[in-house]
């Protein structure tokens, strides 16, 4: 492909079609000026400063973000780094759409990572891009860099404000041609004008007038609509699903529609998307379908009998000796289920894979992850895969956006023509990489004094799936795990970090994965709340045993001044009293209902989170609705503490809906939670007020503060069912089915 | 067939029995209602049919023949024909709250809120919590997005009557 047109897409109506040609950038809001630079495979050079930054002679910048907007703000967040340490205004400052011809590899945007680990790559490249442009401003005003000052780009002697340039005339869409070594001097954080301030979402407008293009609008001419053609639900991820017949003949009288078969995997294409839809909807596959899990009944007995790999993630003193001369002890078992991603819109990709490189238009926590698994199910080397991201639903995790993508390209090799491939609800449902289930064996003591003086956490989960089910039927390719690893393994910040106990024991036992059971990947905060759901139940049964206010409890325990910190925060917030009557005590007028309150503590793996749960139980329905969250999250340097405070709004409506609602059905065979009926999440009635609290740690970097908050408030909904009801629920969600037993137990 | 969308006469060849969804999405290219679950069981499809909230996913084409169909992007003019202004304004009052509010997050769910949302204050300017709460209650969203557009809603309604925004 040679001499494109560098932007060539026309809007129809309000769908975007993009040329079959377009290698440059298809938003001409988002890139202004010239970016002098050819799509070349990637990733570019992170060693040099044109990598991350360019000038164009407006006197504006792009900034070459590595992390994708998931609807959390980070890019606005970002651009708030590198227009502070550039001193330009934000509207100065833009990004581009990620894309592995284009953007740097920053790595993918999990963990909390974009302003943990990509605010200060942003930062340093932007200070460095600074420096490089003082320097030149230096020989052109004939003025030492110590005297000149920049404000808006525009950089002025000091005391001689006629005496300026710009950054847009020293640089104007050239390169900077200058390694980025990390070095230049950066902003103290007294001088931010820009961090810290809440300016608005830049996606926001667009998204609210209807005029954004996530990637279910993206249309390619000459395109054929797809959908993949599986068993309703999934079984066992080791056993796939093996076809024994299709029958073509089922969707003949849909002249539009055509079956595309590789091995296992079946599809079907179409010109109009209906016909795609109903085809795969009536075509006829006979599949076989083994017994092979155990059902979702019996999944915790198959954990605790599986043969496991054991390690030990923490040890310090002798828990066993602390517990026998400890005043109070505890000792349960818990249990978590697997729970799904379930993006609200199913995922989707578009896929031009007669094209080279191929093209692949599509939503991804990782574009350069992502062109890999496009080139294992292509043949083709990665620098022959081309993926541009388009933001899709919010996917908290590694939903089916791979398999979706994968789908797509393996349709449009075979058809020889761009494909747009989007899941049926059924198809994202019981086809997710579910966070995987949980089962823990805890035992902790405390002394007379209400101090905690053992702890021993056991815990039973399996890892993550990595083959992706597209390649797995496409290719025949066997089910894989991945290594152990940090978010996989037992979290020893979320499990005990936070206070001080002197013996302590945590021990891993790794669930083989692919001996009969679901696919499974990195969910929001992975596994955190079913670790706090078990770990903060039982300091809060300490708590009670030892007669001292769970808060106060938890006050004489803490570590360190910043969980501290949150604590005083939330019960402050909360107008915290203290808890020590007897728990079940208070009723409201109503005597069915129980009202009661928890707190807890909890993160994933940095930032310090605290909440305070408000719920009423209905003790004859045995239905709960929480009806207050409170939660403070300390993510040290909030770069915009709006975003904060909506990420905190939003983790307490999901920990509500994942702690109340949400259990991924199965039976032997298959999933059977296919839908928002057979997989119900909070509903807008239900859902209970919150108060969020951003704990401003100016002078702390700034972590992460998409699913640090999850944890907390999780347990806090589970301890404040204790203080409703006297009876702790050990298993959830907390269903009423649970919550029956529990009451009547 | 001819359907009215946003107040614009417009031919169509779907099949009639193909959802107004396909139709809207594929055929007339209209960029708001966006499928969700193809069960009208998250409202993401929504668009509102002589101004009553309609799951797109599952309506037939042939249903709103001769009928008025108002997506997102209609919802301005929808707006100055109930309120009888000389002039289309920009946004909904509504869309501006949610602005206002920063309600979003990913989004995805916003069509539906939205549709609904300005479907419940065509009919109660005033709505009370317990309102809002049970006219929303067909919309899900993911994101935990409830709270603010709740705020959305009842900064809108304040709007629309002329009160302090």
């Amino acid at each position: 492909m040679s001499s494109m047109p560098r932007r060539a897409f026309l809007k129809a109506g309000g769908a975007l079609v993009i040329g079959f040609n377009v290698t440059g950038f298809s938003f001409a809001q988002e890139a202004p000026g010239s970016l002098n630079r050819p799509p070349v495979a990637g990733p570019p050079d992170q060693k040099l400063i044109d990598t991350w930054i360019a000038i164009h002679a407006d006197n504006t910048a792009t900034v070459f973000v590595g992390f994708v907007e998931l609807g959390q703000g980070a890019s606005t967040a970002l651009l708030q780094i590198a227009a502070d340490e550039l001193d330009l205004d934000m509207s100065q400052v833009s990004s581009v759409r990620l894309d592995t011809h284009l953007t740097p590899n920053q790595g993918a945007t999990v963990s909390s990572a974009s302003i943990d680990r990509g605010g200060p790559q942003i930062r340093a490249a932007a200070a460095e891009a600074r420096q490089a442009l003082l320097i030149m401003a230096s020989q052109r005003l004939g003025a030492p860099v110590e005297q000149l000052r920049v404000a808006k780009g525009i950089v002025s002697v000091a005391g001689a404000a006629t005496r300026s340039t710009t950054y847009g005339d020293l640089l104007g869409d050239r390169r900077f041609n200058v390694p980025f070594t990390g070095s230049a001097p950066q902003k103290p954080v007294g001088q931010y004008t820009i961090v810290g301030t809440s300016v608005p979402r830049r996606d926001l407008p667009d998204k609210v007038r209807g005029t954004y293009t996530y990637v279910q609008d993206v249309r390619l001419p000459g395109m054929l609509h797809g959908r993949v053609v599986r068993p309703r639900g999934q079984g066992s991820y080791a056993d796939g699903a093996k076809v024994v017949a299709v029958d073509a003949a089922s969707i003949a009288d849909i002249p539009g529609a055509r079956v595309v078969r590789q091995r296992d995997f079946v599809g079907i294409v179409a010109t109009n998307e209906w016909d795609a839809v109903r085809a795969a909807r009536q075509l006829k596959v006979t599949w076989n379908l083994p017994a092979s899990l155990s059902g979702d009944a019996d999944l915790f007995d198959r954990m605790r009998a599986s043969k496991t790999t054991d390690t030990v993630i923490s040890e310090r003193g002798d828990v066993a000796a602390s517990l026998a001369g400890a005043a109070h002890t505890v000792r349960a078992t818990y249990r978590a289920p697997y729970q799904a991603h379930a993006p609200f819109g199913p995922s989707c990709a578009v896929v031009d894979a007669t094209a080279d490189p191929a093209r692949v238009l599509c939503s991804s926590q990782s574009v350069y992850g992502t062109r890999d698994k496009i080139a294992a199910v292509l043949g083709v080397p990665a620098a022959r895969v081309r993926v541009e991201y388009y933001e899709g639903a919010g996917c908290f995790g590694r939903s089916c956006y791979d398999d979706a993508a994968q789908a797509a390209a393996i349709m449009s090799k075979e058809v020889g023509r761009p494909v747009r491939m989007q899941f049926m609800r059924a198809d994202e449902h019981g086809w997710d990489n579910y966070g995987p289930p949980h089962l823990a064996d805890v035992r902790a003591g405390v002394d007379a004094a209400g101090k905690i003086v053992g702890y021993e956490y056991q815990g039973w989960q399996h890892v993550w799936s990595t083959i992706e089910t597209s390649q797995q039927l496409a290719l025949g390719t066997p089910a894989a795990e991945s290594a152990d690893g940090t978010s996989r393994n037992l979290n020893k910040v979320t499990l005990g970090s936070m206070y001080d106990i002197p013996n302590l024991r945590l021990v891993n036992h790794r669930v083989p994965g692919v001996d009969g059971y679901l696919k499974a990947s990195n969910l929001r905060s992975p596994l955190d709340l079913s670790f706090a759901f078990a770990s903060e139940q039982t300091i809060d049964e300490l708590a009670r045993m030892a007669g001292i206010d769970p808060v106060e409890f938890r006050r004489r325990n803490v570590v360190d001044p910043r969980w501290l910190g949150v604590l005083d925060a939330v019960t402050r917030a909360a107008n915290w009293t203290p808890r020590t009557a007897a728990p079940g005590a208070v009723r409201s007028r109503d005597a069915n209902t129980a009202t009661g309150r928890g707190v807890a503590l909890g993160t994933h793996l940095v930032s310090y989170g605290a909440a305070v749960a408000d719920i009423r139980v209905n003790r004859k329905t045995g239905e709960i609705v929480a009806t207050h969250l409170y939660g403070a999250l300390d993510a040290g340097l909030a770069v915009n503490p709006a975003f904060v405070e909506n990420q905190i709004s939003g983790q307490l409506i999901q920990a509500a809906s994942r702690m109340l609602k949400e259990e991924v059905r199965f039976t032997g065979t298959g999933v059977t939670s296919l839908d928002w009926n057979s997989y119900p999440i909070l509903r807008f009635a239900e859902h209970p007020d919150v108060t969020t609290i951003v704990v401003q740690r100016p002078d702390e970097r700034s972590t992460g503060a998409g699913e640090e908050i999850l944890a907390a408030a999780a347990a806090a909904i589970a301890n404040a069912f204790f203080d409703a009801t006297g009876k702790r629920l050990r298993q959830f969600p907390l269903t009423p089915t649970r919550v029956m037993a529990a009451l009547r137990a | 067939m001819t359907i009215t969308v946003n107040e614009k006469p417009r031919t169509v060849r779907s099949a009639p029995d193909t959802p107004l969804l396909y139709v809207l999405t594929d055929e007339l290219q209209v960029q708001g209602p966006r499928f969700g679950c193809g069960l009208s069981q998250c409202g993401s499809c929504s668009v509102l049919v002589n101004g009553v909230e309609t799951r797109s996913c599952v309506t037939p084409v042939s249903r709103v023949e001769g009928k008025s169909v108002t997506t997102l992007e209609g919802l301005p003019a929808f707006y100055a024909g109930k309120e009888k202004l000389a002039q289309t304004p920009a946004l909904h009052p509504l869309q501006q709250a949610v602005i206002d509010e920063q309600a979003l997050q990913c989004g995805y769910c916003y069509n539906g809120m939205i549709v609904k949302g300005v479907e419940l204050l065509s009919k109660t300017p005033h709505p009370t919590d317990t309102q809002i709460r049970a006219a929303m209650d067909g919309h899900l969203c993911r994101c935990g997005t409830y709270p603010r557009m709740m705020k959305a809603i009842q900064r809108a309604a304040r709007a629309m009557s002329g009160g302090v925004k």
